[in-house]
């Protein structure tokens, strides 16, 4: 069973909903990890807007996923200056060492990677974000080297 | 004696975190403090510390690991500055050629806490224009010549004007920092070294137009910018310079932070008040300007980070001092993020009318590996790609800039040097605002779509020669029935490649050859014998068989089973995997 109480104290912090829409989902992705359908529904029959006008909402910016992501979700930066310095192939590096397509997640919810626009470290580049840290100038060595510390981590249950 | 450690996103990704904690260690219960701050635009030596002794005299130690910093504490702790190979010797050589006015107080003081700011001299400006009348203030910022850092740049005195003379029963102000361009990091930087100048700037021009409501529209991906001006506003607000009765008058302003939620285009001033008003962030059309009928309705101004932190040195030194700044009809300074495959890249600030040459090989000391700058990437995906022979004599100048078909924009400069490929730069940028455009306008939806396979196609050898004709005809459908700035410049990357780089695109389509060696699809792969080890490294991750070999014996890769994926070459410690792009013979 969802719990819906924490749902609703998010939603009395919005006076106006429909022009909160983007703050709320924010909210509600931080709770979530993610934005559930059946918290959509919910908040959509709360606040008696159409299902229609929040998915479009919500679909429209790239911050918000419908399913849950890895406990690492791993972000590929390919702004210009990740491109220019093999981004690509850094995203074809971690596609290999997770075994995983994009926004795909693992089978034990460790890992989903997906490529992002710009993480404004251009100096570093090539860049990835993992959990809001930042590993700049990346090599196919350190990937896998941060790729396998992460997993060594979780199994062993440390805190990164 | 001052020690400041950069504690920005980039000094932390580069490990400042660690650093300082080694340093707080040494440090402890004396007199010599550490303080944090933002970034001073020497990106490139992360992470940074700058030594300011009581002579004023500044050293830098960049490239900084624990142990190193460590043995830095202990040494100035003993009375010494270390002079040792830690120093380096081409900061000067970054940082003397700049003016920097945006940046002025940019990884000096401590971004967080506002005393800093009042140090060096911070809301002086702010107490001088709440004495000011409007008009006063309007006609300094006009003198200045100012005008919208954003990218567009539309005069800012006008667009004040614009709001506070339209029509409404209340103004609106908003700060836009929803930095899309790929490729650029200057509001961030700015937000997370000095927000206070950002808010300063906010507060006069909410008097100028008489705004008493302000939001900062901050990227999402910006976390740290977001605490740290979100704490700023609190500080700001204890001290009176936000709220009511700012500075002992009657004027009152409130500010609030939004996070965007990730949409390149709401950087277009409708497409930002209609994600401000929650709903999908698609352009309208203008006029009604967002200066007559903007957020809620009401007229509502809407400036860029840089310009913003302009606004307090202009009402401090006077407009025409900003115009001084440059030698140049464009007045002022512009701040680039300095990226790509450059020596030293960064943050650098300079007077507008300086030659690109100056920045890049001044500044930024050239390029790695000594190599020429092939072109250079200004302007970000609604820029241009600009051939490096223009470099010495093309100023930084908006109508320059726009006559040989790029444009100023908001300050991404990306160096490229022999291994860029511009057909897969153009091919990159269609590919992004493709992903970026609403999908409002059929031409900017579709047309993009169309762009970026056509140049799929050519990158991987299946272009034809009427490609060719018919891309520019496109691109410059697109620019011109297309409803918002995104679709008018989404084309520009690719015209300016094909107009400045045609015999790349000829290479691609009539040699089946990428010059830069970068299309994967035209590359043919071989294993340098005399390098191999016969590790095995590339036959471990080579998904397709093609590699064969014995261990400890030179390896080999069989070219009609290869899927030409590059995983042997980055796997490679030994430089052993080369690449070659032969092409078909004509």
């Amino acid at each position: 069973m969802t719990d819906f109480s924490q749902v609703d104290s998010i939603l009395n912090k919005y006076t106006n909903v429909s022009e909160s829409l983007i703050p709320l989902f924010q909210d509600i992705q931080g709770l979530f990890g993610y934005l559930p359908q059946e918290i959509l529904r919910y908040v959509a029959d709360k606040a008696s807007l159409p299902l229609a006008q929040l998915a479009g909402v919500a679909t429209f910016y790239s911050q918000f996923c419908f399913t849950p992501p890895g406990k690492y979700e791993i972000l590929v930066c390919l702004g210009t200056a990740c491109h220019v310095n093999n981004g690509e192939s850094m995203a074809s590096i971690i596609a290999a060492e997770t075994g995983l397509a994009e926004k795909e997640v693992s089978a034990d919810g460790l890992f989903s990677w997906q490529r992002v626009a710009c993480l404004g470290c251009c100096s570093l580049a090539p860049v990835m974000m993992i959990n809001g840290q930042v590993y700049g100038n990346l090599t196919h060595k350190k990937i896998s080297a941060i790729i396998r510390q992460l997993r060594k981590e979780s199994a062993g249950g440390v805190k990164i | 004696m001052r020690l400041l450690l950069g504690f920005g996103s980039c000094g932390l990704a580069a490990g400042a975190l660690t650093v300082s904690e080694s340093m707080q260690k040494v440090l402890a219960d004396t007199n010599l403090q550490l303080t944090l701050v933002g970034c001073n635009g020497m990106c490139f030596a992360e992470p940074l510390l700058q030594v300011i002794d009581d002579a004023g005299e500044n050293y830098y130690y960049g490239n900084l690991n624990e142990d190193i910093a460590s043995n830095i504490a202990k040494a100035l702790l003993a009375g010494q500055i270390p002079q040792q190979n830690l120093l380096m010797q081409d900061a000067n050589d970054f940082l003397a050629p700049q003016t920097r006015v945006a940046l002025a107080h940019c990884g000096l003081i401590d971004p967080e806490n506002i005393e800093e700011y009042l140090w060096v001299g911070g809301y002086t400006a702010l107490k001088k224009a709440v004495l000011m009348n409007l008009e006063e203030i309007i006609a300094e910022v006009k003198l200045s010549g100012l005008r919208g850092r954003g990218g567009a740049g539309f005069p800012t005195w006008l667009k004040w004007q614009n709001t506070r003379l339209a029509p409404g029963k209340e103004k609106f102000l908003i700060c836009n920092a929803d930095e899309g361009d790929p490729g650029a990091f200057m509001d961030r930087s700015l937000l997370e070294s000095d927000p206070h100048s950002v808010i300063e700037g906010m507060v006069i021009a909410a008097r100028a137009i008489g705004a008493t409501q302000g939001i900062i529209y901050v990227r999402r991906e910006y976390p740290l910018a977001v605490k740290r001006i979100g704490k700023a506003i609190l500080q700001a607000k204890n001290k009176g310079f936000l709220g009511d009765n700012i500075c002992g008058s009657d004027f009152n302003f409130n500010l609030r932070l939004v996070q965007g939620a990730g949409a390149f285009i709401c950087g277009e001033e409708t497409a930002l008040i209609a994600s401000l008003s929650g709903k999908r962030g698609m352009p309208t059309f203008k006029p009604p300007y967002p200066s007559e009928r903007g957020y809620h309705d009401l007229p509502t101004n809407i400036n860029n980070v840089e310009t913003f932190a302009n606004i307090a040195w202009i009402i401090n030194n006077g407009g025409l001092s900003f115009g001084d700044l440059s030698n140049d009809e464009n007045s002022g300074t512009k701040v680039f993020a300095l990226t790509g495959k450059i020596k030293r890249g960064g943050l650098v600030e300079v007077p507008l009318g300086t030659t690109f040459s100056k920045v890049i090989y001044e500044i930024g000391g050239g390029l790695k590996n000594g190599k020429e700058a092939k072109a250079i990437q200004i302007g970000g995906p609604s820029g241009g790609c600009l051939p490096g022979k223009l470099l010495s004599t093309l100023k930084i100048n908006y109508e320059e800039l726009a006559s040989v078909g790029a444009i100023m924009g908001s300050g991404g400069l990306v160096v490229m040097d022999d291994s860029t490929c511009m057909v897969d730069i153009a091919r990159f940028f269609m590919a992004f605002n493709k992903d970026e455009s609403c999908g409002r306008c059929t031409p900017c939806r579709i047309g993009m779509v169309r762009l970026e396979e056509l140049l799929t196609e050519i990158c991987q050898g299946q272009g034809k020669e009427e490609y060719i004709p018919f891309l520019e005809t496109l691109g410059k459908h697109v620019k011109s029935t297309s409803l918002c700035g995104l679709g008018n410049s989404a084309p520009n990357p690719l015209l300016t490649t094909m107009r400045y780089f045609p015999e790349e695109y000829a290479a691609h389509i009539k040699e089946k050859r990428c010059p830069a060696l970068k299309c994967q699809a035209l590359l043919d792969y071989s294993i340098d014998e005399e390098k191999c080890t016969g590790c095995g490294q590339c036959f471990k991750v080579c998904s397709a068989g093609a590699i064969s070999g014995m261990r400890k014996q030179a390896y080999h890769i069989d070219s009609s089973l290869c899927i030409k994926c590059g995983m042997c070459q980055s796997s490679c410690l030994f430089d052993a995997v080369k690449i070659s792009s032969k092409g078909v013979a004509m």
